[in-house]
């Protein structure tokens, strides 16, 4: 097993934050807008830098993606920021006919997803958020898995022309990928390659994939750990390269297991190659209050539940 | 400017269009269309700084309307063909399988003229703004047009939109109501009533203004002309403009049963029967 050592945690959010921040020196067509949540959203130093292109349109977020779709025309590029509740649910009308349908070149940046978002409880824990932006068609959906990774993507959807859903969270979580990474839409990361057995996992739970591998690999089983940065475009040729390896996968997300990465992963199987998986998601289930710890060890989306995942998956093969 | 005759004439012949569009498909929504005829016609022929020859998105240096009530597509069709957006032969293409013409507009299928998709009520207000503050970004002194149903006004949206508008002094943006009193279900008074519209925009910070006559061309040339004199002015702009549902065609005003049905063969041959063939018909 490959060894992955960080030297601090840092919260994703902070990584769109930094990204942001350079691309308001880097791309003068780049604005930003957030609906009373700078601080959360990290877009404070954005905001300090670029106040022209700053707008602060209140607790309005249905206003927000509508004004973001009119900036687009006349060639700037937007960047919303809010919850991800409040960037998908709350407007998913709004991005469907005014972002995705018009086809405009808005990037939908979403922190406090999943579970993780904790004490706040499950009005603000939204499971739902990838499946419901990976059904617009065309829409692209990005889940980085620390603080560098965030704010590589950050910098890398910018340049790519076309609506952008980006997910990421409030906890601090293990930065281990390179700082200076390029970041490439739609390309999984092979993170450590093995032979019994596949791991898939995106956002907070690629750590917990690491962690699982390392334990995995003491009991003698060779995990091949991929992170999938990109749940859509999925890179079907990464996944399908190593199935026909391993013959069976675990998919691991902080989500619901209905319309999250593992559907996509299975949908794309079951039309290939069909093979036995496990999902490590949440199972038809609201979040509640509590610790992100706490809540990530009851609703089984920790290392141990990956690692069991993983022995119940082999015997299936 | 075209002089008003010419502009009546044209609008005759828009009408015409329109129900011919929608009695082709025994679909889409005719009412609406009808009564802001003449505000649309208006609008692209004179008021609106426009290049139709050579549409691009960005528009750069151009005045940019959006149309928030995408169901009344058969007028902005006919307004955009006969101004030179795509021919006008198009039109009988309205509602068809592989068409440019959606139901309700869409920047999907790339129809010149068309900015964004509408027909979900509520949200081209937003999306006016959002153009106008590119606008001023742009340092591009242009004028943002929106038009907007009066019923369309129950959606909390626009006044998510409104806040924000005043607020922010978004004052090189001028929307429109059809203020025609009626929707699917009935007249507005009594599906929700919208109060004193004038006094809540007010209350809003927008300067207001109001067209009394909106099927009247000459009335509503003095009302947009009287809009743009608040440009830049501080304030966004809303111009309340009355309309008949169905005007032009006598058996469709007074009532909302036209807001989304289409005539029959003899109901279009009566209509026609009323509206001159002015330009020649698509």
């Amino acid at each position: 097993m490959k060894k992955y050592t960080y030297t601090e945690k840092k919260d994703t959010r902070s990584g769109f934050g930094a990204g942001l921040q350079q691309l308001g020196q880097t791309n003068p067509n780049v604005v930003a807008l957030c609906a009373d949540l700078i601080g959360s959203l990290k877009m404070d130093a954005f905001k300090a830098e670029n106040p022209d292109r700053f707008f602060q349109v209140g607790i309005a977020e249905a206003n927000m993606i509508g004004i973001a779709a009119g900036l687009t025309i006349g060639g700037k590029i937007p960047f919303t920021g809010t919850f991800a509740n409040f960037s998908t649910g709350r407007v998913y009308d709004q991005i469907r006919q005014s972002v995705a349908y018009s086809g405009k070149n808005v990037k939908i940046c979403a922190s406090h997803a999943g579970l993780t978002l904790g004490e706040d409880g499950a009005t603000h824990q939204i499971l739902e958020d990838i499946g419901l932006m990976k059904m617009l068609p065309h829409m692209c959906v990005i889940n980085p898995c620390d603080y560098n990774q965030t704010k590589a993507a950050t910098i890398a959807i910018a340049d790519y022309e076309g609506p952008v859903y980006l997910r990421f969270g409030r906890p601090t979580v293990p930065n281990f990928t390179p700082a200076d990474q390029k970041f490439e839409i739609g390309k999984a990361v092979m993170l450590n390659e093995g032979t019994d057995v596949t791991i898939i996992a995106t956002g907070h739970l690629v750590w917990k994939a690491i962690e699982a591998g390392e334990k995995l690999a003491e009991q003698g089983i060779s995990a091949e750990i991929i992170n999938i940065h990109t749940i859509k475009p999925l890179d079907n040729e990464a996944i399908l390269k190593s199935i026909a390896k391993t013959k069976c996968v675990v998919t691991a997300e902080e989500h619901q297991m209905n319309g999250g990465l593992g559907d996509s992963v299975a949908q794309l199987l079951s039309r290939h190659t069909p093979t036995p998986q496990e999902f490590v998601a949440v199972d038809d289930s609201f979040g509640e209050s509590g610790t992100p710890d706490e809540l990530m060890t009851k609703y089984k989306l920790d290392t141990i539940d990956i690692i069991n995942a993983a022995h119940k998956v082999i015997k299936r093969k | 400017m075209a002089d008003i005759q010419q502009l009546q004439k044209l609008s005759t012949q828009v009408r015409r269009d329109i129900v011919r569009m929608v009695h082709a498909v025994s679909s889409g929504h005719p009412g609406g269309s009808l009564g802001c005829t003449d505000f649309l016609v208006a609008l692209y022929n004179g008021v609106m700084n426009h290049n139709p020859k050579n549409f691009t998105m960005d528009g750069k240096g151009e005045d940019l309307f959006f149309l928030s009530n995408g169901h009344i597509s058969p007028v902005y069709y006919s307004v955009l063909a006969r101004c030179g957006y795509f021919p006008v032969e198009e039109l009988k293409t309205f509602r068809r399988l592989n068409t440019r013409l959606q139901g309700h507009p869409t920047t999907h299928d790339h129809l010149p003229g068309v900015r964004i998709a509408s027909g979900s009520l509520g949200q081209g207000m937003s999306v006016a703004i959002g153009a106008a503050l590119t606008k001023k970004l742009n340092k591009d002194n242009s004028i943002i047009y929106s038009l907007h149903g009066d019923g369309e006004l129950q959606e909390g949206q626009i006044w998510e939109a409104a806040l924000y508008a005043s607020a922010n002094k978004v004052d090189n943006y001028i929307a429109t109501i059809d203020y025609n009193g009626r929707q699917i279900d009935g007249d507005v008074e009594n599906v929700l009533s919208l109060g004193n519209l004038k006094a809540k925009f007010e209350a809003f910070g927008w300067q207001v203004i109001e067209t009394e006559k909106g099927n009247d061309m000459a009335s509503v040339i003095e009302g947009l002309a009287k809009a743009k004199t608040f440009i830049g002015k501080g304030k966004p702009i809303m111009n309340i403009m009355k309309t008949e549902m169905g005007a032009g065609v006598d058996y469709m005003m007074g009532t909302h049963k036209w807001h989304g049905s289409a005539p029959n063969d003899d109901q279009l041959a009566k209509a026609l029967g009323q509206l001159e063939e002015t330009l020649g018909d698509y």
